[in-house]
């Protein structure tokens, strides 16, 4: 059950066999280099650390630089660790490509999504808005109402929710079907929606 | 977007033969039933063309038994088998949706005359 870092190139279309027109998301997925594995006797637990997308070497932080150089390692500028792998079968330095999945494989997708900014209640947790247009009320259309009692408790709940920040959060998509692989192009086609905008990094888990 | 045509561009189709809106065209559609394929045609006049790349589609208007039918294709659909131009209309606009109000007479198009 092992995964993969990508990065979001945008959606096409792709017909199928019955020649309905499928939406797909494009991901350039892999290639990562296994840069350490940690295993269950060494660090209690089965992982790989993988890297994607290659990386200027002034970009990077002297600690990790040297981790790189010590390895030789191309830099790289994401990180992640994936613990679904059967580590037993990878050794470190081994590339790890998008032909890991098959056409028809469902996955989870996880990515962060767009940032849109200071959002009202309504954008941001759906709220309905205050009433009508008539009876004398003016400027209170997308108003959050009431946030809580008078004297007691004499103070707002903590949690209640506001207005503010919206967006760039961390949001996993599930049962996406991969539609089409170009191992040779390390792309990835997922039907639908993937979060995030384009030339965001993505992972993909099997 | 562009950088993602080359991803599809296996699918787009070079053998269709280049059409008009105006143009009195037949397109071979092949149908599934049960599990035998065979080819229907649908004879029409061509009354829009939008889109580009994979998505293209065209539109085309026949009126059959009376009842004005429209189908929209996308050009690049595999379920297409064939198009065959049958006549070249000439038209002074893209989309011809105002044959929809016309009938008999009044909704035929003009034959292009071939340039001299």
């Amino acid at each position: 059950m092992p995964g993969l870092i990508g990065k979001k190139l945008g959606m096409s279309n792709v017909f199928n066999n019955d020649g309905q027109l499928i939406p797909v998301t494009i991901i350039q997925a892999g290639p990562c280099q296994i840069l350490n594995i940690r295993t269950q006797e060494k660090n209690g637990y089965n992982s790989l650390q993988i890297g994607f997308g290659p990386q200027k070497e002034q970009r990077i932080n002297k600690p990790d630089l040297g981790f790189f150089k010590k390895n030789g390692f191309t830099p790289v500028s994401h990180i992640k660790e994936f613990r679904n792998y059967e580590v037993g079968n990878y050794k470190v330095g081994e590339e790890i490509k998008v032909d890991i999945f098959n056409e028809g494989d469902t996955v989870k997708v996880t990515g962060k999504t767009k940032g849109k900014g200071f959002q009202g209640v309504m954008r941001r947790h759906g709220f309905g808005g205050v009433g009508g247009t008539t009876h004398g009320q003016s400027d209170r259309l997308r108003a959050p109402g009431s946030i809580g009692a008078s004297s007691y408790p004499s103070r707002v709940f903590k949690g209640q929710r506001m207005a503010g920040r919206t967006g760039f959060e961390q949001v996993t998509v599930a049962n996406l079907k991969v539609i089409k692989i170009l191992p040779e192009k390390n792309i990835i086609m997922l039907k639908g929606s993937v979060p995030g905008p384009i030339n965001s990094i993505v992972e993909i888990n099997k | 977007m562009d950088n993602l045509k080359e991803f599809v561009a296996d699918q787009i189709k070079t053998d269709l033969p280049a059409f008009n809106p105006g143009d009195h065209i037949r397109v071979h559609v092949r149908v599934i039933e049960g599990d035998k394929e065979r080819i229907q045609p649908f004879e029409g006049d061509v009354i829009s063309i939008r889109g580009g790349g994979l998505s293209k589609t065209f539109t085309v208007r026949k009126i059959s038994s009376g009842v004005g039918v429209e189908r929209i294709f996308p050009m690049n659909s595999p379920k297409i088998a064939k198009i065959e131009i049958l006549k070249q209309g000439d038209v002074r606009r893209a989309k011809l949706f105002y044959l929809r109000s016309l009938s008999g007479k009044a909704a035929r198009i003009k034959n292009k005359t071939p340039n001299k």
